[in-house]
């Protein structure tokens, strides 16, 4: 099976690696960013995803709303989501152990993938692509428009972000938070608003990445499962805390599944990922850039 | 003087609540004389069983693991394997079911427990996925997603437990002893070093604990419980398919765990049977089923954090107080 790989079906492993990479790098974001400010690990990620994607399906397919508008209305639905699970479910027991704020999160997830599949269905649905579906031929392979649009909008995002944190006032509140929240509440910092703002930032990325993959690999009430993992182990790959290490994660996770499943099983693409990331874990207990401080016992 | 302490412990405890609960379940079949019931207790034992050994693991050591499903899930696979395959013994299944799971316990425990925190959460899930795709891929070993089928029912000296009634007596009795095993435990010096591993690891180190070695073999007795009602499970349904040892039940165990309280073998047990219990209740709202599991795990957790029996025992002593007046002590279990 393992052939000499030719220069062109190497390229396509690649563009399929680095386009679904790009969306379990911002699911990976999202993680990051509610991390940060509360240092909980947000189960219900994934699920910002399958919001953004199957919202887009509702109105562009069931309601007959142009593509754009569906998009931007799916976007804002996932994002009101989020901070409505904020306000609901987390600030009441934000000093609850950390264990349970976990448990609290994957019941969140359960509820809003049964709530999508109550009102909705079950099946999978395709959104259209954003610009056709013309190939573009590049060194024998084949790129789709909407890789293009992957990576661009994912680009997009991470600067945004980058931005966000480095100029906006909330942006630097956020990451004072995220040092030292006592140290953010005696200086006057809202540290409740910035837990919600981190809510419904994450829901926003999650919910970008749903709506741009969703014309790719179809979507449904429940690939946010799968598609949360990955996030969650492009965060750990890229070291927890870092923002922009999570979206790198997220595109060495895409590459390797891409070229495990061309190159040597698609049945095993899955358990390639994962295996590859134990292994770092192993030799690299704290990711690839992550701080090397982490205690080993 | 090991077996003189463990003795005492057994008289001056645990052996009266545990000899308490086994006859309870014995009366079971008679309150409950229903099949279905008696079907539903059974795999609320076995589930019990893997949930007492995730939560000293969780609760007393302090260490999440996100792939145990995986445990229960290779120990079901080899005794299947073992008995309808290669048609070994049912003796020989349960050993290379158990070795099987402790083995790959050990093997996958070493690197995995220097992780902390998220990371370890992390790798456990990592390695509970890779098992699990293992299951659906290995097709001439496993029969892939569609399952294993034709495992022998258990037989115990020769007689074959084909009764519901009397599969569940022997589960219960395993179930009995995991109870009694696990209760003393906790209560010897390795359980306090469990419990000083939880709440501060340098404190635990400071004190003398090799903290990598009890680790270890709490992660691997945690395993071994998990095998000991994997072997159960395939047995009883005489079927076996991955879609049972996914990452699902892995939450859901650790979810029996936190529900029915953290740090108590007992809340373990009534974790395990109320969450087992209930999706069977739920059936009948078909689709909603689901939507009220979901949603009750949230109100737990916001409203009971101390899981169901911290939860009953704090109104308990709530209801308790004005009876007593103000010469009731506080009690401290906020801290």
């Amino acid at each position: 099976m393992v052939d000499e790989m030719d220069s062109s079906s190497f390229l396509q492993y690649l563009f399929s690696g680095l386009t679904v990479g790009a969306t379990y790098g911002l699911t990976g974001l999202g993680f990051t960013i509610i991390f940060n400010t509360t240092g909980l690990i947000n189960f219900a990620q994934g699920e910002f995803v399958m919001l953004g994607g199957m919202l887009a399906v509702i109105c562009q397919a069931m309601l007959g709303l142009p593509l754009p508008l569906s998009v931007v209305l799916a976007v804002l639905g996932a994002t009101l989501v989020g901070a409505l699970v904020e306000r609901i479910a987390i600030r009441p027991v934000r000093n609850a152990p950390p264990i349970n704020l976990v448990i609290i999160t994957i019941g969140i997830s359960i509820l809003i993938r049964s709530i999508v599949m109550l009102l909705w269905d079950k099946d999978t649905h395709a959104l259209p692509h954003f610009s056709g579906t013309e190939p573009i031929l590049i060194g024998g392979a084949a790129l789709m428009p909407q890789s293009l649009w992957i990576l661009g909008i994912a680009a997009v995002v991470l600067y945004a972000l980058r931005t966000f944190f480095r100029k906006s006032i909330f942006g630097k509140a956020m990451l004072a938070c995220s040092y030292q929240r006592k140290a953010a509440w005696l200086v006057g910092i809202g540290v409740e608003q910035m837990v919600l703002l981190s809510f419904m930032i994450s829901a926003l990325v999650g919910a970008v990445g749903g709506v741009i993959l969703a014309p790719m690999t179809m979507t449904s009430f429940d690939v946010g499962i799968l598609l949360g993992l990955k996030g969650f182990a492009a965060c750990i790959l890229g070291g927890l805390g870092n923002p922009f290490g999570a979206a790198a994660g997220g595109l060495v996770i895409g590459v390797l599944e891409s070229f495990g499943a061309g190159v040597i099983s698609s049945a095993y693409k899955d358990a390639f990922a994962f295996i590859i990331l134990l292994l770092l874990l192993f030799v690299r207990p704290s990711g690839l850039f992550g701080k090397a401080e982490v205690k080993r016992v | 003087m090991i077996s003189s302490g463990f003795l005492s412990r057994l008289a001056g405890g645990s052996l009266l609540p545990v000899a308490l609960f086994f006859a309870a379940m014995l009366a079971m079949p008679y309150v409950l004389p229903n099949p279905y019931y008696v079907s539903t207790l059974t795999l609320a034992c076995i589930n019990a069983i893997i949930v007492v050994g995730l939560n000293l693991l969780l609760g007393f050591a302090g260490q999440i693991s996100l792939g145990h499903a995986a445990f229960y899930g290779i120990a079901a696979y080899a005794t299947g394997v073992a008995t309808a395959t290669y048609g070994l013994s049912m003796g020989t299944g349960f050993f290379i079911a158990v070795g099987l799971a402790a083995a790959v316990a050990l093997v996958v425990g070493i690197p995995t427990l220097k992780l902390t925190g998220h990371y370890l959460a992390m790798g456990t899930l990592g390695f509970g996925i890779i098992v699990y795709i293992f299951f659906n891929e290995s097709i001439e070993l496993t029969g892939g997603p569609s399952g294993m089928v034709g495992i022998p029912r258990l037989a115990l000296f020769g007689h074959e437990l084909w009764e519901d009634t009397e599969y569940f007596y022997v589960v219960a009795a395993a179930l009995s002893l995991v109870l009694l095993l696990s209760l003393n435990l906790i209560r010897s010096r390795f359980g306090r070093a469990l419990m000083a591993i939880h709440t501060s690891e340098k404190a635990a180190m400071c004190i003398g604990v090799d903290i990598a070695r009890y680790k270890l073999f709490v992660f691997v007795l945690s395993a071994v419980y998990a095998a000991v009602a994997g072997f159960l499970y395939a047995h009883y349904l005489g079927f076996v398919a991955p879609s049972s040892f996914g990452f699902h039940f892995s939450v859901q165990l650790i979810v029996m765990v936190v529900v029915g309280g953290m740090a108590s073998v007992w809340g373990a047990v009534a974790g395990a049977f109320f969450l087992t219990a209930l999706p069977e209740f739920l059936r009948v709202f078909e689709n909603v089923e689901t939507l009220i599991y979901g949603a009750l795990l949230v109100l737990c957790m916001m409203f009971m954090p101390q899981g169901l029996v911290g939860g009953l025992g704090a109104l308990v002593r709530r209801l308790r107080r004005p009876l007593r007046g103000k010469a009731a002590p506080e009690e401290g279990s906020h801290g």
